[in-house]
């Protein structure tokens, strides 16, 4: 009796976690789907939801098309690449935005973790009253929300005059402090015995932090900077306040503001939105499962 | 949180008396960093601070906080502010609850546990914007949801412009959040000690028992600091929001970063400097608590 109870559990626990595991996985999977059917069969599909925009805007509802359903398919009636081949070959602007997030992301991703790896390095060589104080500040302004924070990113853009160029959102990305915190947290982990076998052996500050400091936190440095990439890949607040130059707008803002009329297109570009994070999350879960453990608490 | 931490606690560090070239080498690692933050965050913060009091950024002239009570009869600020504390509200017990019970759930014996960590996961590598296409098809007023409901005899609903609309962000935000929240709960729970549990089942506790005598109270640091992490999260919620209405939405979804957005346009400096101070006060306030917590029971829990 004791087995078949167990059994039952089983079935049940595993039945849970598969509508979960469902429900994750559907919006990420119908885009994709979507993002193959033609054009025709989107209109068809969808018709009914995205033309009422270019009819009526705001106002009240064209109601010729209630009686109309849409067709939520997961497998297209073709395969069709043409939504592909129109974003890569014909819209060079849609390949203008998506370059428009690489040069947004990469250099905040680089840059931010060089230098946080020092500033980490000293948190973790050097302790104190003063060294508390400062670590907190950072603790504090990285669970600041954007409301706060881009404020004062926004004044001193205008006194450098870098507003509506790139570098009003890379110079603040540059030296956010999440990747200190968490760098922090992962030196703090290297035995002080280590360094000090270093030390007697004649070896600098500088050839600590590069000889060991650097090589043990390799799997740190790949958990930040998956863990930045995500979240800078995702970024709509700063372009929106910084940049008023559409053209230079990440394909995250312009996403939201594609012409309803090119659904299908939307779809495709979707999705290729989506290939970079989701092939490093393929590659990198363990480091990214990782990160997110270490990110735990808020102490030093 | 104080369970991951332990082993880390317990590395001994010795306070020594730092000489003086010491300070100085930590300070050379220190500065490129630190003099980032003080240009680009806290100097212009204190300048927001000083714009917040004053009538405006060329006549300057002290008008000590009636900005502040400008803006909090601001109907716009007050319906913003509402909004997001609905929203978090809602959102964060949600949030904490069923992350919990998804990390539970992997703890039990089924079948395929690393997929669905992965699957579970996943929300969170595919970036909003990709996916707010599909929420539309789904909610919208002809859209899939409300026909499934139409199968239950339920009256369709206009989920984007209703007082509904909050149940669909929310939907999305448990959706991307649920996964991070998740890795911190089995991480807190795999650094429950083993033996404690073993002790328990030898003395035949059930596994009800278990979990609510041993396991929740040494989750207790954690659910607290995932409430917290909720509740800041819950704040950014607006990028969800404009990719998925735009600049002005549906009045109950108008959070505080459109606020913040709209004032940025006018470019009206009292507005946003007193703005941004007041959600800069809440927020210290709630980061004190984070602190407070983790130091009160990280200890209780440890000794």
């Amino acid at each position: 009796m004791q087995s078949v109870t167990h059994i039952f559990k089983k079935i049940l626990l595993t039945f849970v976690a598969s509508v979960f595991a469902i429900s994750f996985l559907l919006p990420t999977i119908l885009t994709v789907a979507n993002s193959f059917m033609s054009q025709q069969e989107i209109s068809s599909n969808y018709g009914v939801i995205f033309n009422q925009y270019g009819e009526t805007e705001y106002g009240e509802r064209n109601t010729d098309y209630v009686s109309e359903k849409v067709n939520l398919k997961f497998i297209p009636d073709m395969v069709d690449v043409s939504q592909y081949s129109t974003v890569l070959l014909k819209s060079p602007e849609y390949l203008m935005k998506f370059w428009n997030s690489v040069i947004l992301v990469v250099p905040i991703v680089i840059v931010q973790i060089v230098i946080a790896l020092g500033a980490a390095y000293s948190f973790t060589r050097f302790r104190g009253r003063l060294r508390e104080i400062i670590f907190f500040l950072y603790v504090a302004l990285m669970l600041m929300p954007f409301q706060v924070t881009l404020v004062p990113n926004y004044l001193v853009a205008d006194w450098l005059h870098i507003l509506d160029t790139r570098w009003s959102i890379l110079l603040p990305g540059f030296f956010a402090p999440f990747s200190v915190y968490l760098l922090t947290k992962f030196m703090r982990r290297i035995p002080e015995s280590l360094i000090e076998a270093a030390q007697l052996d004649g070896a600098s500050e500088w050839q600590i932090f590069t000889r060991i400091c650097i090589p043990l936190c390799k799997g740190a440095i790949a958990s930040v900077a998956i863990l930045l990439f995500i979240d800078y890949w995702n970024m709509v607040e700063q372009p929106l306040i910084m940049l008023s130059d559409v053209d230079m707008h990440p394909l995250s803002v312009f996403l939201s503001q594609i012409n309803t009329g090119e659904v299908g297109i939307a779809f495709a570009i979707a999705t290729i939105y989506m290939i970079p994070t989701i092939l490093i999350f393929l590659y990198g879960e363990e480091y990214l499962v990782d990160g997110i453990s270490y990110s735990g608490s808020v102490k030093g | 949180m104080s369970n991951i931490e332990e082993t880390e606690e317990k590395i001994p560090y010795k306070k020594t008396s730092l000489s003086k070239k010491d300070k100085k080498n930590a300070a050379i690692y220190l500065t490129p960093s630190l003099l980032g933050v003080l240009l680009f965050f806290v100097i212009p913060f204190f300048v927001v601070i000083f714009y917040s009091l004053v009538d405006n950024p060329i006549n300057k002239e002290f008008v000590f906080f009636d900005n502040y009570i400008n803006i909090v009869q601001n109907s716009s600020f007050q319906q913003a502010a509402k909004n997001t504390a609905t929203f978090s509200f809602v959102a964060v017990p949600l949030a904490v609850i069923l992350s919990l019970g998804m990390a539970i759930l992997l703890e039990q014996n089924i079948p395929m546990r690393s997929q669905f960590r992965t699957f579970f996961l996943s929300p969170m590598m595919v970036p909003v914007a990709s996916i707010v296409l599909i929420w539309q098809v789904l909610f919208e007023y002809h859209g899939v949801v409300n026909e499934w409901l139409a199968v239950f005899g339920i009256e369709p609903v206009d989920w984007f412009k209703s007082s509904y609309s909050q149940i669909v962000i929310v939907i999305l935000f448990l959706w991307k959040n649920l996964g991070y929240n998740m890795i911190l709960f089995m991480a807190a729970l795999n650094a429950i000690p083993r033996d404690v549990l073993e002790v328990a089942t030898l003395d035949s506790a059930s596994s009800f028992q278990i979990f609510w005598y041993i396991k929740l109270r040494y989750l207790s640091p954690t659910i607290l600091f995932v409430g917290i992490l909720s509740l800041i999260n819950s704040f950014k919620v607006f990028r969800e929001v404009y990719l998925l209405t735009g600049d002005y939405p549906y009045d109950t979804l108008y959070m505080l970063q459109h606020f913040m957005n709209n004032t940025f346009r006018s470019l009206d400096y009292q507005k946003l400097s007193s703005g941004a101070i007041l959600m800069a006060l809440v927020m210290v306030v709630v980061i004190g608590i984070l602190f407070f917590v983790e130091n009160k029971f990280g200890k209780d829990v440890e000794g």
